[in-house]
């Protein structure tokens, strides 16, 4: 989409928005309790949740499409909470694209600026631009009926940005389509996004699309934002469990504190006590481990006092191609989850379940979170 | 092989149908001497009374379809809008009548309508108006009784392409910049048509041969092809020229379906998707 720069549509500015106090109760149910958030002008953030967290109400009530009980949702210092959705000028592009049956690709693109009464000429003319953005620069005849899923993804893309809007609204546009296509989408969505400059909001429960796309990341459970970061950050430091649990694989284990308050697993120090910026929930730490960065030890690394040690039982051991798989068997108790890469050294020696292993992990690589029970 | 099994509905449909309908057709060509005749076609080129019956079942099918449509429209979105179990109990309240006798519906508007009946007696009551008003045995009582009796014909096929619009849809015409009004005209009017005017027809062409209603509600006033061929046999004991008329009304139903067809292209909205 990005090949064609010098006639890009281009976006003014974009707006920041700013939600404040957002709830919205169905029955004694809460879609969102309390929702604090600040998207910054022009940014991607992605609102990611399993379904039922609040997030495509969050996103809804954004659009105009449900009213809150109470709070503020702000477009660039404007209060919006009380705009139709009719006049709020934010794009949108539907789960189910919700394209008009009734008429052809040009004139769904063409349908928000007849709304807004530009003149026949220019009509035709930003059309053509941003079908040919969104590469359908061919199909402006055809009628919605006859195109495929990825094509109609692309005109209700066409018809939310034709307009100039400062913010694109998107609520799972790909999951619809499938995975190669959808794959190639995000790419692509994140290119438009870059050519466009527009603020952009996104919801979707694809964790793996979420790190792709996004700038930040709002995790939403249970009608709350329960962390919000950049990707890496969200990945590689989740603030508790669910989110640990939520984005990518992770093992879960549990530490002790011992009398002078550090933190052991099983006996070996993993830190001198809990990390100062999180909150003790009183029922003790965990620890997350990825299982990518979980490695084999040898001479190299036994005695090193950067790096935590696990004597394990192989439990299973899976060939996946690009990766392995295993689930080893750690103090009797604990699964613990593993993954190797293929190439590596350390794959050389398959496992076989049942075999004994030493596995080594760097501190650098290991989060505390708050406990779970 | 599963031809096999419509091979009875294809007898039945022949037995029943197309054999009657032969018949008709030939006893519209026979006179009363058991001769080949014309003549029962010529008088009614002739006598101006058969151009005024087929005025009348015409204009009491269209004021009755344009009735429908303009009561039936908004109920119907009304119940589209409404939550499913909502509606259900609203569709129970369209279709009931429609199960229930429509003899019996007949007489009641009779009952409600006539010169003492309780509409009149009601409004006097009330103040309204003095006089009672001439509500029944004229056209106003037909086209009250066949609106009633119709209008579920209309609602329900035009319910079912209002339920098929995608609520998406209007939330997108919103999201672009569509007020309400706007969102409602040009998009969901649009993609209800299918289902109007397949609800129109079915109503018109029903009306074209509608028989009960108006030889209760008209009181003799409103003469109606299906009225008058009745006439004509009680009277007369014409077959030959009753059969002319049944002839003329099935060509002319006919004629209509076809001229509809080519000017809403619905054969999708009736005969389902091409």
């Amino acid at each position: 989409m990005a090949n064609n720069v010098n006639n890009e549509p281009q976006i003014e500015s974009a707006l920041p928005i700013t939600v404040k106090n957002l709830t919205k109760t169905y029955g004694d149910m809460y879609a969102l309790n309390n929702v604090d958030v600040d998207i910054k002008s022009g940014e991607f953030l992605t609102l990611l949740g399993p379904s039922g967290s609040g997030k495509t109400t969050l996103l809804m009530a954004i659009a105009g499409f449900n009213r809150p009980d109470s709070g503020s949702i702000k477009f660039g210092g404007n209060e919006m909470i009380l705009t139709p959705p009719h006049k709020r000028d934010v794009g949108m592009v539907f789960q189910s694209y919700a394209l008009f049956p009734h008429m052809t690709v040009a004139e769904n693109v063409a349908f928000p600026l007849k709304l807004r009464k530009v003149n026949a000429a220019e009509i035709k003319e930003r059309v053509a631009t941003a079908l040919e953005t969104v590469q359908l620069g061919e199909l402006g005849n055809r009628d919605i009926d006859q195109l495929s899923g990825g094509q109609r993804q692309r005109v209700a893309l066409a018809r939310a940005f034709v307009f100039k809007p400062r913010i694109l609204l998107m609520d799972e546009p790909l999951s619809a389509l499938d995975k190669k296509l959808r794959e190639q989408m995000q790419i692509e969505l994140k290119q438009l996004h870059r050519q466009l400059g527009v603020t952009t909001v996104y919801v979707t429960h694809d964790q793996r699309e979420a790190l792709t796309m996004s700038d930040r990341i709002a995790i939403i459970n249970g009608g709350e934002i329960v962390q919000i970061d950049t990707p890496d950050v969200i990945y590689n430091s989740p603030s508790n469990s669910f989110v640990a649990d939520f984005i990518g694989e992770s093992t879960i284990l549990p530490l002790r504190a011992d009398a002078s308050g550090k933190l052991l697993f099983e006996n070996q120090p993993i830190s001198d006590g809990p990390p100062e910026n999180m909150h003790d929930n009183g029922k003790g730490w965990a620890l997350v481990v990825r299982p990518e960065r979980v490695f084999i030890s040898d001479e190299s690394t036994s005695g090193d006092e950067n790096v935590v040690s696990f004597d394990g039982i192989v439990k299973e051991f899976v060939f996946q191609g690009d990766s392995a798989f295993a689930l080893i068997t750690v103090a009797e108790k604990h699964e613990l989850s593993v993954r190797f890469g293929t190439n590596s050294a350390s794959f050389q020696n398959a496992l076989q379940s049942g075999d004994k292993i030493s596995l080594g992990l760097n501190l650098s690589d290991i989060t505390i979170i708050p406990g779970d029970e | 092989m599963l031809l096999g099994f419509s091979i009875p509905a294809i007898l039945v449909v022949i037995a029943i149908i197309l054999i009657p309908i032969g018949w008709l057709f030939y006893l519209s060509f026979i006179g009363n001497d058991g001769q080949f005749t014309m003549e029962h076609y010529q008088k009614m080129v002739e006598y101006k009374s058969y151009k005024r019956v087929f005025f009348t079942t015409f204009q009491v099918s269209l004021f009755t379809t344009i009735i429908c449509i303009l009561i039936g429209y908004p109920l119907a979105y009304f119940l589209a809008s409404l939550p499913p179990r909502v509606a259900g109990f609203f569709m129970l309240a369209v279709l009931l009548p429609f199960w229930t006798s429509l003899l019996v519906r007949t007489y009641a508007w009779l009952v409600l309508l006539q010169k003492k009946g309780i509409l009149n007696e009601f409004a006097m009551n009330i103040g309204l108006w003095d006089t009672p008003l001439k509500l029944v045995h004229n056209m106003t009582g037909t086209l009250i009784g066949m609106a009633h009796i119709m209008l579920p014909f209309l609602v329900l096929p035009l319910l079912g392409s209002m339920k098929k619009i995608d609520k998406d849809l209007m939330h997108a015409a919103a999201n672009v910049g569509a007020s309400p009004s706007k969102a409602f005209w040009t998009v969901f009017f649009p993609l209800s048509i299918s289902g109007l005017v397949a609800g129109s027809l079915i109503v018109f062409v029903l009306c074209l041969g509608f028989y009960v209603t108006p030889a209760v509600l008209g009181g003799g006033r409103v003469v109606m092809v299906s009225t008058q061929i009745t006439a004509i046999l009680e009277n007369q004991f014409n077959w030959g020229a009753a059969s002319a008329l049944g002839v003329v009304l099935l060509i002319s139903t006919l004629l209509v379906l076809y001229i509809s067809s080519k000017i809403f292209k619905f054969d999708n909205a009736l005969f389902g998707k091409k």
